[in-house]
């Protein structure tokens, strides 16, 4: 028992798993969820009011962020968005659920107790959505027992922001393809990369009419597969038991084919720096670890608090999960064309370094 | 034409000077073999002929290409096994030679290939569940895929028992006999013996001997000894009464005859002793005494490997 212990404990890998990771994972799911309004959540705004209390409305809950403050990490952001604009389709369009429409003769209706309601448009899987509808509701309450003479009668009509209604099932199956898109290739490529090494397949390899880039292109190619297979797998189980929606497009396919790229090229390269099995392990799980949690795979980045937010920026399984989400839900290809482009353009560097850097014979 | 010249050849690793300045060229078909102790440089010698190493010092050319910068070419000439070949847990032989010609686009049958290498019997079982000699054999089949002139062996059979063993032997016979020149690395002297047209004993990165194995044991041999069944008493016996060069080890008495002389005064020593002895034997220096004598005894304990 003591002999196991020590031996797991001396292992990087045991000892990552053993300690590191439960506290790592208690961290992370704690700010996640802890969190509750603790994130400033942007919401766009229309005023078709044309006297003074929908403007006032509207300042008021801008203040509770503090206008925007990027230190402030609470409160609703308040972007306006011109009166020309079909607010539904702009929120498609910058692949957002929260919206807010003050309505013409809202003054009028205010002043004189008329019924009259505000629009909150939201994802009813979304957090950042219930913060915008519970703010939203807390200040028409005020406004109402504030009003001159007596109780006015504002009240908030809820709306989904998408065409249809859209469910968290909806926006995990983006995820969970990224995430499939993210494990499968990073754990066995880097283990696979670093067992060769050990056992001297690649020296067998190297001895053939082989070349580094097309062993590690036929590697992608087979990835590029079991992503799609998983990805037809999720998309099935999602529709016919849960009920997902799913919009199948071109633009899918450029993300199936555009992340296996990416994670097998990190892979190598992971396994490649890392001179053995072991070591390859632990800096493959501190990639990969990160990345797992905080790109939106479980839940939406826009529920994480802003500095995780920040994290996530900087995660290229973020810009996979965005673009997915963005192409299977939104329909917003405007946004996805950056993220396919940035997925490419770091791909193909990726992939260029890992070729340069493995090295199947030695020196 | 020569198949590998080899001259001057070095390479160190930090502060070990693995291989340290040596020379030797193999004829076309021929069987050489590097013979020597774990540790001695062999794997490091044949892996900068194969194109996996970088040397440091010195010329290495195979079929009259440099290894390490023409690799490309020179891998459609060769074959090779690495020292403890092993592959992937899952194919089965057949697969894997398939796989293998597929990558040499080259056009083999495998079973005809699997039955020169004596494997056809475990054609379709996962390589994960093949006997040590049956993977031995795979690499065998693996590194003939493309037809190749010369075929280099890291230690092909160690770590096999003498069946198995046996078996590898008789791929390298058929080897030569198809005119391939075969380099075959090993720390069994016996092997050595049975295969090689040459030899080159290396010990800490050097040759210290090159040739036949005759010719090895000439040179370095000290001619006839002589050996009987007796305990130390003879030995002592021997050294006080006699100017005899003499061995003991408590069981038994070696005499070193340089002449025939030698031999009659031995004799005639051994019975005056009164000593008891029985399994008198006259023989020639064996491969194995001139070994021992070059490299020390310690060479032929098991190290682990490499
Ligand atoms: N890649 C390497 N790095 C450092 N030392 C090595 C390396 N490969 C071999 N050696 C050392 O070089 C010496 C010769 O090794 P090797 O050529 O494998 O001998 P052999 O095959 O005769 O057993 C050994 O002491 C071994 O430990
Ligand atoms: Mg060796």
């Amino acid at each position: 028992m003591r002999v196991y212990a020590k031996g797991n404990l001396r292992s990087r890998e045991g000892f990552f798993f053993t300690l590191v990771f439960p506290i790592i994972l208690i961290l992370l799911f704690g700010a996640i969820f802890s969190s509750g309004g603790a994130s400033q959540v942007r919401v766009y705004a229309q005023n078709f009011d044309n006297g003074p209390a929908g403007a006032i409305f509207l300042s008021e809950l801008n203040s509770t962020s503090h206008n925007c403050s990027p230190s402030y990490n609470s409160g609703l952001c308040l972007v306006m968005v011109q009166n020309s604009q079909n607010l539904s389709q702009y929120l498609s369009s910058k692949s957002s659920s929260d919206g807010i429409i003050i309505p013409s003769g809202f003054s009028q209706a205010y002043a004189t107790k008329q019924p009259i309601n505000v629009t909150v448009y939201g994802n009813p899987a979304s957090t950042s959505s219930a913060i915008v509808s519970g703010i939203t509701r807390e200040f028409v309450s005020s406004f109402n027992s504030y009003g001159v003479n007596g109780t006015a009668n504002l009240g908030v009509t809820p709306q989904t922001a998408v065409s249809s209604s859209y469910k968290y099932i909806d926006f995990l199956v983006p995820g969970l393809i990224g995430f499939a898109a993210l494990t499968s290739p990073m754990f066995a490529i880097t283990n696979l990369s670093s067992t060769y090494r050990r056992d001297k397949v690649f020296k067998l390899l190297s001895l053939t009419p082989l070349t580094k880039t097309e062993w590690l292109l036929s590697k992608i190619i087979w990835y590029i597969g079991t992503t799609c297979v998983s990805f037809i797998l999720m998309s099935a189980v999602g529709e016919f038991v849960f009920g997902a929606h799913i919009a199948l497009n071109w633009g899918i396919a450029v993300f199936l084919v555009l992340g296996p790229f990416f994670f097998v090229s990190l892979g190598m390269l992971v396994g490649t720096v890392s001179n053995s099995p072991e070591s390859a392990a632990v800096v493959g799980n501190l990639v990969t670890f990160p990345m797992m949690f905080l790109s939106g795979t479980f839940f939406p980045v826009q529920s994480m608090p802003m500095y995780l937010q920040a994290v996530a920026h900087v995660l290229p399984l973020y810009y996979l999960i965005d673009g997915l989400v963005n192409v299977m839900i939104y329909g917003n290809f405007a946004s996805a064309y950056f993220d396919m482009g940035l997925m490419l353009v770091i791909s193909v560097v990726t992939f260029a370094l890992a070729v340069r850097f493995f090295r199947w014979r030695e020196d | 034409m020569l198949a590998i010249e080899v001259d001057g050849l070095k390479k160190r690793y930090g502060d070990l000077q693995a291989v340290d300045g040596i020379s030797f060229s193999v004829n076309k078909g021929e069987v050489f073999s590097l013979l020597g102790p774990n540790g001695a440089g062999k794997t490091t010698t044949i892996e900068i002929l194969e194109g996996l190493r970088e040397k440091d010092h010195g010329a290495a050319k195979v079929l009259g290409l440099d290894p390490w910068t023409s690799g490309y070419e020179l891998h459609k000439m060769i074959g090779v096994i690495p020292q403890g070949f092993k592959f992937l847990d899952y194919p089965t032989p057949r697969e894997a030679v398939v796989y293998y010609a597929t990558l040499f686009r080259a056009k083999v049958d495998p079973d005809e290939l699997l039955k020169r290498v004596i494997l056809d019997e475990a054609a379709n079982i996962w390589f994960q569940n093949l006997s040590g000699g049956q993977k031995q054999k795979l690499g065998m089949a693996l590194s003939l895929v493309n037809d190749p002139q010369v075929v280099f062996l890291d230690e092909p059979t160690t770590g096999l028992d003498p069946q198995a063993r046996r078996a590898v032997w008789e791929v390298i016979r058929k080897l030569k006999a198809e005119g391939r020149t075969v380099m075959l690395t090993t720390h069994y002297l016996e092997e050595a013996e049975e295969l090689a047209d040459r030899v080159a004993i290396m010990d800490h990165g050097r040759i210290v001997a090159l040739g036949t194995v005759a010719d090895i044991e000439s040179k370095f041999g000290s001619g006839q000894r002589m050996t009987v069944r007796a305990k130390d008493d003879l030995l002592r016996y021997l050294k006080d009464n006699t100017r005899l060069e003499v061995k003991g080890d408590g069981r038994a008495v070696t005499v070193f005859l340089r002449d025939k002389a030698d031999a009659m005064v031995a004799m005639g020593a051994i019975e005056e002793s009164g000593a008891e002895w029985d399994d008198l034997t006259v023989r020639r220096d064996r491969l194995e005494d001139v070994f021992l004598r070059l490299v020390g005894e310690s060479g032929t304990e098991e190290k682990g490997s490499d």
